[in-house]
């Protein structure tokens, strides 16, 4: 762990919910967690019947891992060249080394070119950076047009997903929202009349916007430009019609040309949703006529993560969202309980990273059964960096004094055969004598729902000692 | 070819019987087998909660008792794994480790078996084993289909072996995290529970006790039918036993 440089504390909240807390009381409606599970689970064997279409898939992941490892290793270089290139094409540039200068960006641009009202499709980025609230505290209208997070701005909430942001939603919760903001019928719950509604109230903020802001899923070195990807056309929608246009960039987003993009655009949808390609796959490379475009680089913790030689390979990511719809305790779990902008996996190996006290938890919310990092379109290697981030964790995290004293024992009794024979044997015996309730109480955790295994009369090192060895 | 019999710590504890039935397993096809009496655990579970390095004196006692084998052979996927990862680094002058089952059908090459077990079973796939020693290929990753596994109680007579509706999801035993996230866990223990039972299945059995302990737990609080036998006592012949619910 050369590389290793320490994250910093930034929370100021003495304690956060823990993600086993946060979960447990997910996990009281069980019908709900239950509804949630499936839902993800449906979209994640969408994933697999798409996967299963492309014989190279494997390969896919493996050219696009590299291609990731490429950009990783030469960011430097390759972000310069995006700046140049795009620069030469008329965008203006910017770079932001946090979520308050990206947002100090954002609030210079709108008041130089006086815009009260815009809109904004989905971008990841822009709810790390806590853009919407920044904007709207000095007064601005801020209105995001993707249908999911407009129902959750409605309902005051962050996204519980990186691609569905609404998921935690079920039909009829959406229709009551619907009915307290766009005034449709009450207990309607029809998608499509929602829709419909939706399209209505959304056209005419489109028509109002004078700015759009838009995320970018991937930008190009070689030529200057960037893609954003969607399925309602809401991005295409925004910029088409407003004066300017604002796209904010992870400086992670970058792929070296526009050749590595089919490898990319084919992996995306299909881990995502199962769908072969986004609805809607829009190139940027200049403003039009008249128009003003602007992109924002954003460092935001990045380059520290970049200098971590553990934990660097998450930069790879694409937001596709497989990690979490393949996830077993997101599912049941469901993205608040991780209490960070980027929920699942991949938000457990990046957000120890921003703040490791606040996010000390999420690494441990895990079995390490892998699945995310053989889902993963880009091969992060997830599950082990959780583990890596565990190790960090116990050194550096919030102290867990009798957790670490039973680890101590414990790895202390496993060096020594002789105690670990004893030991063995007394917890046996006192398994086999003590009455239920000494057993089965509030803090045997396991025995809650569980029953412990029955006690054999003997070891199986006792019975060969018996049996094969005299 | 020495093999050194490599026993998890709780399995030394509470599955005797799925010790013996590896051993015999194994003697049975003819390999000199050995079980060091000095074993104890890999150091896994320290590990996994974050404390390796209190598993340190563990891995160093297990590379001691283990020194002069060409085999280390352990009736779990999971220690496997671990043993690979953190106690040996690959080198030739180091034991070559195996779970018991791809020691079986990959170095063994075993071709038939004298078990008999007319059984409705269901194979639980568990995560180490199968993502991390590849026993099968997990269904995220695209390719031709195997399964060491099952092609082993493929062998066993009468077996009838069901499909399940997941058939690699984890069970969410994964260590301390059955404790430190018990709702969790719980909560996909019994999901898992429900796959099998909705197959009609008798018997669970997969590969690792560990997390058939937790699924045994559930299964026992809720008094149910169905029992859980590691894949080593069905294919050395053994029957379920009846066992105490709670
Ligand atoms: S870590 Fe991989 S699977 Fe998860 S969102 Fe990122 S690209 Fe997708």
């Amino acid at each position: 762990m050369a590389k290793y440089q320490k994250p910093k504390t930034r929370s100021k909240m003495k304690t956060t919910p823990t993600h086993a807390a946060a979960a447990e009381a997910f996990l009281k409606d069980g019908e709900r967690s239950h509804w949630h599970d499936d839902t993800l689970w449906h979209v994640r064997s969408k994933r697999d019947v798409a996967a299963q279409k492309i014989p190279e898939w494997e390969n896919l992941r493996n050219n696009a891992s590299q291609i990731k490892d490429y950009v990783l290793s030469n960011l430097d270089n390759l972000l310069l060249q995006f700046e140049k290139n795009a620069s030469e094409n008329g965008i203006e540039v910017l770079w932001a080394k946090d979520a308050d200068e990206h947002n100090q960006h954002v609030l210079r641009i709108l008041e130089e070119n006086q815009v009260k009202n815009l809109v904004k499709s989905k971008s990841i980025l822009t709810e790390e950076c806590g853009l919407n609230h920044f904007l709207e505290d000095k007064g601005y209208d801020v209105v995001d047009t993707d249908l999911g997070e407009r129902i959750i701005q409605f309902n005051k909430q962050v996204p519980s997903h990186i691609v569905m942001p609404a998921i935690h939603l079920k039909k009829k919760e959406i229709g009551d929202i619907f009915h307290e903001h766009l005034g449709t019928e009450a207990g309607a719950d029809d998608p499509a009349y929602l829709t419909e509604a939706a399209r209505q109230h959304l056209r005419q903020k489109f028509i109002q916007a004078k700015a759009a802001i838009t995320g970018v899923n991937f930008g190009i070195a070689e030529t200057g430009g960037f893609v954003v990807c969607t399925n309602e056309g809401n991005a295409d929608m925004g910029t088409h019609l407003a004066d300017l246009h604002i796209a904010c960039m992870g400086i992670e987003k970058l792929i070296p040309r526009a050749a590595d993009l089919g490898v990319f655009l084919r992996l995306l949808a299909r881990s995502a949703t199962g769908q072969s390609i986004t609805n809607y796959t829009s190139h940027f490379h200049r403003p039009r006529e008249g128009k003003k475009m602007y992109l924002i680089l954003v460092d935001n913790g990045r380059t520290d993560q970049l200098g971590r030689e553990d934990f660097r390979n998450s930069l790879k990511c694409i937001r596709c969202g497989a990690c979490m719809n393949t996830c077993p305790i997101y599912r049941r779990s469901s993205g608040f309980s991780y209490g960070s902008t980027v929920p699942g996996p991949i938000g457990s190996i990046l957000s120890p990273g921003m703040d490791l006290k606040k996010h000390s938890t999420l690494p441990f919310a895990s079995t390490l059964c892998g699945s995310c990092t053989d889902v993963c379109p880009v091969k992060i290697n997830i599950h082990e960096q959780l583990y890596k981030w565990r190790q960090v964790i116990t050194k550096e995290g919030p102290s867990q004094p009798s957790k670490k004293w039973a680890m101590r024992f414990g790895g202390n009794v496993m060096s020594k055969p002789k105690l670990f024979d004893m030991m063995g044997k007394m917890a046996r015996k006192s398994l086999t004598i003590s009455p239920r309730g000494f057993i089965y109480n509030s803090f045997n955790a396991w025995g809650k729902h569980r029953e412990l295994p029955e006690v054999p009369k003997e070891s199986f090192k006792d019975w060969y000692r018996k049996n094969r060895k005299q | 070819m020495k093999v050194g019999l490599f026993i998890p710590c709780y399995v030394d504890q509470f599955y005797p019987q799925v010790a013996i039935a590896s051993l015999e397993l194994l003697e049975s096809a003819g390999v000199d087998v050995d079980y060091p009496l000095k074993q104890t655990c890999c150091g896994q579970p320290m590990a996994n909660s974050g404390y390796q390095d209190y598993g340190e004196g563990a891995a160093d006692l297990f590379r001691k008792n283990f020194s002069g084998f060409d085999y280390v052979v352990c009736p779990s996927g999971s220690c496997t794994l671990h043993t690979k990862d953190h106690i040996y680094s690959g080198k030739d002058n180091e034991p070559k480790v195996y779970e018991l089952c791809e020691f079986l059908t990959d170095v063994l090459k075993i071709k038939n078996l004298k078990a008999n077990f007319p059984y409705k079973v269901g194979i639980h796939a568990s995560c180490h084993g199968l993502r991390g020693l590849n026993l099968a290929k997990p269904s995220e990753i695209m390719g031709v289909e195997f399964n060491k596994p099952k092609q082993l109680l493929e062998m066993v007579n009468g077996i009838e072996l069901v499909n399940l509706t997941r058939k690699d999801e984890c069970c969410g035993f994964g260590g301390t995290f059955a404790v430190f996230e018990e709702a969790v866990s719980v909560s996909m223990g019994k999901d898992r529970i429900k796959d099998h039972e909705e197959q009609g299945v008798q018997v669970i059995t997969g590969a690792d006790m560990s997390c058939l302990m937790h699924l045994e737990g559930i299964l026992r609080r809720e008094n149910s039918p169905v029992k859980v036998m590691h894949i080593a006592e069905i294919l050395n012949g053994q029957v379920p036993k009846t066992q105490n619910q709670k």
